[in-house]
């Protein structure tokens, strides 16, 4: 494996492969000294073509941690907001000898663009492409659920997921979607019909309108960002009314199954998808999805590049 | 000046039948069987097909505004390599072919490039920007003689524009050629609406915002009683319209492009903006929809939407690439792979989509004239038993963005005559002047 640009790169096995190696990971993070020398002399950049603080920090954290150089390259004040190309972005990275790139775009497919290009030969991680997938949220997502929820079991067979919100313009539901199937789980999409695609009839989940109804019904419940510029764009009323129907509020908690989980990627709406209350109380798992991201993220790094060996010459 | 005489031998003409056929003085001079002239220069085309020079009704040229990506000479070039003897240049130049300056200019420079006939088509709104008529009488009135108005690139989207200028052009018996898409379903529109842009995340330009557009135009066209032109049909809901119009006695004809009758939305899973085009690839059952009706007549022509773009348009994002693709040097062996080699269609089925009836819609009276003796001899020839790999780096045109490369087609353009003089000679672009 030398890209992870979507989930369904993926199979089952590496898929698990990766959360195993995250949990082997995870002690150092709780250990005293948090760094490991795997990747020593590599050079990582951080792409990011779009503003991203806490996914940059959370790769750049598990970049470190393995003891990998880190270049951090964003959109803000550099050649890519001067109208730079991808292409002549890629070309220099390569010149500087970047082993890997970390790239978050807001075009859905860059990474894929970039992977198969000849501009560059390291390997490339999507951290976020436009509306199509989100990878390393969807394994600390899954991370997250086999912790608390598959009791021992390395896959996610009969854990039931809802995710609930703008579908539409997800990654992070794309992602899930491929990766929590893939791993056994049962998904249920819960949307009003605007923020569904046109072809969501394909995809190997279940469809409901009905927040309410579902909460029931299964053991977690992940709720996703209401982008600000989607409330002028025709898709629900307002703000008030999609939070009367799709947020997820104190006394739609109480309907969901004991032991059931609450997640978010962040950054949350509070009052409109969700309630404090709700990100506030004990089935919120919300900040260790965060603590998680690292652990999956340097995972992910070490899955990718400690198992290439290091060329002659590089230092 | 006396022009030489060419005469080809054995070839088989869109019929079926095999004859010899002499070209001399810009003319079809002799079509028999064993025709015998000392002075001509004999070309044995035993086994390929004569057809009359293809006519295209859509290709984009560029110029003037655009000359890095393609050339009114250029694409005159790429055009006689694919077979073609005219080519109707679209009106999203800058500036906008909407006066009969613009439309004039294009002209000239066609006449100047000598390859093919460049048949201006002038834009229906001024600045295409779906407002105000542009000066269609004057365009018309011009030296250019423009018939075909469109705003392609964008819709004539306003319903009461759309009727004026249908009505207008019935004084000299003008076409409006529509690009139909509703312009607010197709807002950011990245690709097909689909199965395919829900796992992407490319946004969706759905095939109903082609199809409300042909459904409320052939009724307009019907009530003013002018004439319609459909612009790069591209989904089976749009046949369906049209199909149901035509049965009804309206005056409407539409077209399909070659890169439509075969690909499909499935190789935008690439994210290569190569595939990227405007109306979007669609599925397969469009694609078969399509097919089925260029067989019947449904859909009148085959225009090729020639769209050359520079390589930094392509090599991009794909939401920051621009829409279209090369088609003049593949359009007739993607026409034979998909409807000649499928058992679809027969070549003077071939003769009447690409030649005889786009003339025919766009009136161009010395164009299309199916190799009868005493016309002017616009001719091509094509061996459909050889095959070709299509390479960007060999391509006539100035740009390389063909969907195409590294495609094994089926037919090889060996010969191309403008008025009598060859454009192309055992598959040699001959230069302007070099055969007279």
């Amino acid at each position: 494996m030398r890209h992870l640009l979507s989930i369904s790169d993926l199979s089952k096995a590496q898929a698990i492969s990766i959360l195993d190696t995250a949990t082997e990971l995870a002690r150092v993070s709780d250990g005293a000294v948090k760094k490991l020398p795997t990747l020593r002399g590599r050079t990582i950049v951080n792409l990011f073509a779009e503003d991203s603080t806490r996914t940059r920090i959370s790769f750049e954290a598990a970049a470190k941690r393995l003891s990998a150089d880190v270049i951090n390259f964003s959109a803000k004040g550099s050649s890519l907001s001067k109208g730079e190309s991808l292409k002549d972005t890629a070309l220099t990275l390569q010149a500087m000898g970047a082993d890997a790139v970390v790239i978050r775009h807001s075009a859905s497919g860059a990474p894929q663009r970039l992977a198969d290009s000849e501009w560059m030969l390291g390997s490339v991680i999507n951290a976020g492409d436009g509306t199509h997938e989100h990878p390393s949220q969807a394994l600390l997502d899954a991370f997250t659920i086999r912790k608390h929820l598959s009791k021992g079991s390395p896959d996610l067979v009969g854990i039931r997921v809802a995710i609930v919100g703008d579908v539409l313009h997800s990654r992070v539901a794309r992602s899930n979607v491929l990766l929590l199937t893939l791993l056994g789980a049962t998904v249920t999409l819960v949307a009003p019909p605007t923020l569904l695609p046109v072809g969501v009839e394909s995809w190997p989940v279940k469809i409901s309108y009905d927040l309410d109804s579902v909460l029931a019904t299964v053991d977690v419940v992940m709720m996703l960002r209401v982008q600000q510029e989607r409330m002028s764009d025709l898709f629900f009323p307002n703000a008030r009314e999609y939070s009367r129907y799709f947020g997820l509020n104190g006394d739609r908690l109480k309907l969901m199954s004991p032991d059931s989980i609450v997640m978010h990627p962040g950054p949350m709406n509070r009052g409109l998808e969700i309630a404090a209350e709700v990100a506030d109380s004990a089935r919120s798992v919300i900040v260790e999805q965060v603590a998680n991201g690292v652990s999956v993220r340097m995972a992910i790094l070490y899955v990718l590049l400690a198992a290439q060996p290091l060329e002659a010459g590089s230092k | 000046m006396a022009t030489k005489r060419y005469l080809l031998k054995n070839g088989s003409l869109p019929d079926g039948s095999t004859s010899d056929v002499l070209i001399a003085d810009g003319l079809i001079k002799n079509r028999a069987a064993n025709i015998i002239d000392a002075d001509a220069i004999i070309i044995d085309v035993k086994g390929s097909v004569l057809l009359p020079g293809l006519v295209d009704l859509h290709t984009h040229l560029r110029e003037p505004g655009r000359e890095d990506a393609e050339t009114v000479l250029s694409g005159s070039r790429s055009g006689a390599k694919g077979g073609f003897t005219a080519l109707s240049a679209m009106a999203n130049t800058s500036p906008v072919a909407d006066n009969a300056g613009v439309v004039e200019q294009v002209y000239r420079l066609g006449q100047e490039a000598g390859l093919l006939d460049v048949f201006p088509i002038g834009a229906v709104t001024k600045g295409l920007e779906g407002s105000a008529l542009s000066e269609i009488g004057a365009m018309a009135d011009s030296i250019a003689r423009v018939r075909v108005f469109s705003d392609d690139g964008n819709c004539v989207f306003d319903p009461l524009v759309m009727r004026r200028a249908l009505e207008y052009i019935k004084k000299f018996d003008g076409v409006i050629a529509q690009h139909a898409q509703e312009p607010r379903l197709t807002v950011g529109s990245q690709m097909n609406e689909g199965a395919v842009s829900a796992i992407l995340g490319l946004k969706g330009w759905p095939a109903i915002a082609e199809e409300a557009i042909i459904a409320r135009d052939v009724l307009l066209v019907d009530h003013v009683k002018s004439r319609l032109h459909i612009c790069h049909v591209t989904t089976a809901g749009g046949v369906e319209i049209i199909r149901w119009a035509k049965a009804r006695g309206i005056n409407v004809s539409a077209e399909v492009t070659p890169h439509h009758l075969l690909l499909t939305d499935e190789l935008a899973r690439s994210y290569n903006p190569i595939f990227k085009v405007n109306p979007p690839l669609r599925t397969e059952k469009d694609v078969m929809a399509l097919r089925e009706a260029l067989a019947d007549g449904t859909i009148d022509i085959v225009a090729t939407d020639h769209a050359p773009h520079s390589t930094e348009s392509k090599e991009c994002e794909w939401s920051e690439a621009s829409f279209g693709m090369l088609g003049l040097e593949t359009a007739l062996s993607i026409v034979q792979k998909t409807m000649i080699d499928s058992g679809l269609m027969n070549w003077a089925q071939v003769a009447d989509r690409l030649s005889t009836a786009p003339a025919r819609i766009a009136g161009y009276i010395e164009q299309g004239q199916n190799l009868e003796i005493g016309a002017r001899a616009n001719v091509m020839i094509i061996n459909p038993g050889a095959s070709w790999t299509v390479d960007r780096d060999l391509v006539a045109s100035k740009s390389r963005n063909t969907p195409f490369h590294g495609y094994e087609l089926p037919g090889v353009i060996t010969h191309t005559f403008f008025n009598g003089t060859p454009t192309l000679l055992n598959g040699v672009l001959v230069e302007t002047g070099d055969a007279r």
